[in-house]
Formats: C-alpha cells, structure tokens, sequence
C-alpha cells in the first residue's frame, strides 16, 4: 500500500519536474523571439532617423537628382505611417530600394564621395541595413528554434497545455527583392 | 545552436575535471616526495590553495588582466565608427544579451580575440595592423569568429583552462627548480624513517619528478586539442552568423600572408585565444601539429571556400569531411533541422592598397585611440594634433594659415 503510493508520489513528482522544466525552456525561447523582434524595430526606426541627414549632405553636391529624393522621402513617409506589419514590411522594401537606388547614383559624383561626413554617414547607412538583415536573420533563426520545440513530442504536449503558438517567419514581402537587380544599359 | 553550447560546456568541465586531478595528483606525489608519507596530504593541500586563488582571481578579473596585458585600449564609436557597427551587426545576429566591449591593440600585425566570462560581460580586442588591411566583409567574418568564441562560451574554457594550466606549470616549477637547488646541499635532508622509508621515499621522489615533467606536457597537449576543435567550431559558427565564408577565408589569407614581425603581447598559454596563431612558424608544419594552437590557415581556408551548398553547420561539416577526409568537429546534434543560403558580399572591389598607405592607415588608428585631434588644412595638408598640445589654434606648417582646434 504505502509502497505504491510512494511509487505513485514520485512518478507525479517527476512529470512535475519534466512540466515545469518545458515551461520555463518555452517561455524563455519565446523572449528571444519576441526579443530578436522588437531589434528589427529598433533598427528600421534608425534607418528612419538617418535619412533626414544624408539627403541634407548628399543635396548640396546632388543637384539633378531631384527624383531620386523625392523617391526616398515618400518611401521613409509611407515607412513611417504604416500601421500594420502587411504594410509596414511592403514600405520598408520599397524605403530599401529606394536606398540602393541612391547608392548606386552616389557613384557619379567624386565629389560627393569625398565628403568625410557623407562617407561617414553612409557607412552608418550600410550598416543599418546590414542589422536589419542580421536582426531578420536572427529572428527567423529564434522563430525555427521555438516552433521546433512547440512542435516535438514531448514538449509539445505541454506546449499545447499553456497554448504556446507557433510564429510565423519574417519573410521578405516584395518577390522582387530577391532577385538580382536588373541592369539597363540601353 | 543550444545542443554546440551544451556540448561545448560539458567537454569544458570534463577537461576542467581531468586538469584537476593532474593538478591534485602532482601535489600529490611532489608533497609525498618531498617530506615522506604524511607530506602527501600536506602537498595536496598546498595544490588546492594555488589552485583556488588562481581561480578566484581569472573568475574575477581574468579578462581584465589578459586585456591589461595585451596594451589593449577600450575605444568608442568615435574612434572607429566601421568597427563598431560591425561589432554590434554580429551582436544582432548572434542576438548575444549584451553589446561587447571593444579594444584595439596598438600592434601592426593582423590578429583578435574574445575574452570575458559570459556573454552579458565579453570583451572583444583587434589590432591596429587588422583594421588596416581587411575590408568591411573581411573584418565582419573574424569578428563574426569572435562572436561565435563568446556565443559557444569558448572564452570562460579558455580562461579557465588556461589558468589551470598556468598552476600546473607553476607547481611544477617550483618543484623542480627546488629539487635541483636542494640536490646541491645534503641529499637525505629530508628523509624521516629508518631504512625502508627511505627507499620509498626515494622511489616516491622520482615518481614526483617524472610527474612534474611529464604534467605540464600532458596539460599542454590536452589544452591545444580542445582549443583547436573550438577554432573550426568558431569558424563554422562564423559562417553561420554571416551567411558569407568568403568573408572570413580572404581575411585569414591576408593574416597568413602578411608580412608585420609576430604579435608582442603573446605567449603560449595566452594563444588559442586568437584568432590566428600569433607565432609565426613557417614549414614543420608536422612536428607542430601536436602543439599548434590552431589548425593550419590553408586548411581552414580551403574548408570556408567549400561551403558552396550554404553556410549551416551542415554544410561546414560536409566541406570539412572533403577537405580534411576526416569525421567531423561539429557534434551530430548540432547537425540537424537548418537550411541556411549563402549570400553575397558587399565590400566593393578593393584598390590594391601600397605598403606605407597602410602603415599610415595603422598609425592614424592609434592615434584616433589615443585621442589625438585631427584636421584638414584649406591647403589640403593633414594635422594630427596629440592630445598634450594644450593650445586651441595651431599655425599650420606649410601654408602658415591659422586653424582652429575642434573640441579644444
């Protein structure tokens, strides 16, 4: 009798231990989702202050450009007052493009390019965009880490009894990103 | 990810254990040796107490010490604007908890490392003469090398072992250079029982010798091979943050061939912190294998540059297969379940740089380090103004012109 309830208590006591360990795993993995998201934030955010300055430096020596601006100022407007994550990753795409578009003008004027404050400020450019990429990247990483655990038994079972639910991934929008620019040499 | 992490912690404290025992095993026989049968627990309490002062401090301070050690400045995002970016990009992907802090050492030859206890608290130091020569691709790959140190919590091992090491090596020491001195004095000094005591003593004293000599080696030995898995580990890792090999094989090409004199601030116990081995040794290359820090720079290379299939630890598992036509370094659990494209790089082509360009590159570094002032005359001639000229005007020496002095 006392033998099996003993045997009965460890058991419970064991699977108890096993709940709670998945539980605070689950709710640590999903911080870090939830972390590596708020970080992409942070850096288009960024990406939104920087624009103001460069066009200010860029303006003076870029003076034929007008279009080019005017692309980049209404991609960083629609950026900024997107409201829901649909559109918000559909304006930060074309606020991209717009960008490399600069970019590759920027190249016809040495003067410009000369500019240490322009250098500068396009090196804090490059870089945004590279942690936007690196903070998609690693969000995407955290995403598969979490569903992965969500999904495999037997952490799953528990993560059906608290309601953990998957997360999508942060996919590029626009199919046009992906492919290489295309080149116009006419 | 978390599977490496944990395996990585295991084989850390399983070394730990094992260098323990050697340490507590030579005590041992040096204490027993020395002062016959009852100084054997006497021998094991003295390699205990150094064992844990040593420890105590490299927990506390191990990396300020190192850093310390290494003439390393702590630089700000005024100092070097790339570097820094570049640091906190790897952050972002390694979604490490805390932003690294960064040094840079006044030395023209090409290297890094990564120090620090844990990721929150880490430390990451280059060298002048690396900033000069590698472009933005390349130094993103060996600082992604550095990040992947921290985020497999290679730099607690490395401190950790490595002090371990050092007690070793220190007890050792003391031994044998007290045995050689006490050798010239009376020789039964120390000899307690009568005649069979004796002789065990003797048979003990040697047992001591040998174990002095031969503890150090074994440690070495052990120390070199775990750090040299952790470098193609931290390489594969590289890779992974980066999603660019190419990167970080042309970086480790340009260390290899450069032609700066070795790294001053480097010695034995020290070098598996770095990214490259600081000792230039060129050929015996076999001899050196037992005793190298780090896997040869052309096999490390031509593994980068066949991930053609993507940049998981998979794929680096399957170019090191090739190339080496050994097993693999990456544990199998960290194998599974990534798919991971590769992606281009976007430094521009490079200018061919001349030698003295980049002695100036190098010089104009640690001169932003140590907080010069810098400023363009309206005749185009560059002024570096060191941080002990205390005026706020400087009349500028070739066209006599006087300038002002941002921030005096």
């Amino acid at each position: 009798m006392w033998i099996a309830l003993g045997i009965i208590g460890a058991i419970i006591v064991v699977v108890l231990l096993f709940v709670i360990g998945v539980y605070n795993a689950l709710v640590r993995l999903r911080n870090q989702v939830d972390n590596s998201w708020s970080q992409i934030d942070v850096q288009l955010k960024r990406r939104h202050d920087l624009i103001p300055n460069l066009m200010e430096t860029a303006k003076g020596y870029m003076k034929h450009e007008r279009e080019t601006f005017e692309a980049i100022t209404q991609a960083r407007a629609a950026a900024m007052g997107a409201n829901n994550v649909a559109d918000a990753a559909k304006a930060e795409g074309a606020l991209g493009e717009a960008l490399s578009k600069f970019m590759l003008v920027v190249e016809n004027y040495p003067d410009l390019k000369a500019n240490q404050n322009f250098l500068s400020l396009q090196e804090e450019l490059t870089s945004t965009e590279n942690k936007i990429s690196f903070a998609r990247q690693s969000y995407n990483d955290q995403v598969l880490g979490f569903n992965n655990k969500i999904q495999m038994f037997p952490s799953n079972i528990v993560a059906g009894m608290f309601a953990f639910t998957k997360r999508d991934f942060f996919e590029i929008e626009d199919a046009s990103q992906r492919e290489v620019p295309k080149v116009d040499f006419s | 990810m978390w599977e490496l992490i944990r395996a990585n912690k295991r084989n850390s404290i399983l070394l730990m254990a094992v260098m323990a025992i050697v340490l507590l095993a030579l005590g041992l026989a040096i204490g027993a040796g020395v002062f016959g049968g009852e100084g054997a627990l006497f021998g094991l309490i003295i390699a205990t107490v150094v064992w844990l002062i040593m420890m105590i401090v490299s927990y506390a301070g191990g990396d300020q010490i190192f850093l310390a050690a290494s003439n390393a400045k702590p630089v700000t995002h005024d100092v070097h604007p790339q570097l820094f970016n570049i640091v906190e990009e790897m952050k972002i992907a390694a979604a490490l908890p805390a932003m690294p802090k960064i040094y840079i050492i006044n030395d023209p030859a090409p290297n890094a490392f990564a120090t620090g206890r844990k990721p929150e608290t880490a430390s990451v130091a280059v060298t002048a003469g690396l900033l000069a020569r590698l472009n933005r691709d390349e130094l993103q790959g060996v600082i992604a090398h550095e990040i992947s140190h921290i985020l497999h919590r290679d730099i607690l091992f490395v401190t950790l072992a490595g002090v371990m090491l050092g007690s070793i090596v220190l007890i050792s020491q003391v031994f044998l250079r007290g045995m050689f001195y006490s050798s010239m004095g009376s020789r039964r000094r120390y000899s307690s029982g009568g005649k069979g005591g004796g002789e065990a003593q003797i048979l003990m004293l040697v047992i001591a010798i040998i174990a002095a000599i031969a503890a150090p080696i074994m440690a070495y030995l052990l120390y070199f091979a775990l750090s040299r898995k952790r470098e193609y580990l931290a390489d594969a890792g590289a890779a992974r943050l980066t999603r660019y090999p190419e990167g970080l094989a042309s970086a480790l090409e340009k260390i290899a061939n450069d032609p700066s004199p070795q790294l001053q601030a480097a010695n034995k116990v020290t070098a598996p912190m770095y990214i490259a081995n600081p000792f230039k040794k060129k050929g015996q290359r076999k001899l050196s294998d037992l005793t190298s820090t780090h896997p040869p720079i052309s096999e490390r290379v031509r593994i980068l540059r066949n991930m053609t299939h993507g940049a998981a630890f998979k794929d680096y598992s399957n170019a090191f297969a090739a190339v080496t036509k050994s097993a693999s370094v990456v544990p199998v659990t960290a194998l599974a379940g990534e798919e991971i494209a590769l992606r281009d790089g976007d430094a521009k082509q490079e200018k061919q740089q001349h030698q003295r360009e980049q002695m100036r590159q190098v010089g104009d570094i640690m001169r932003k380090v140590n907080q010069f002032a810098f400023l363009t005359c309206s005749c185009a001639l560059k002024l570096k103004i060191p941080p002990n000229f205390k005026a706020d005007k400087v009349k500028c020496p070739r066209c006599g012109n006087i300038l002002d002095i941002p921030g005096r």
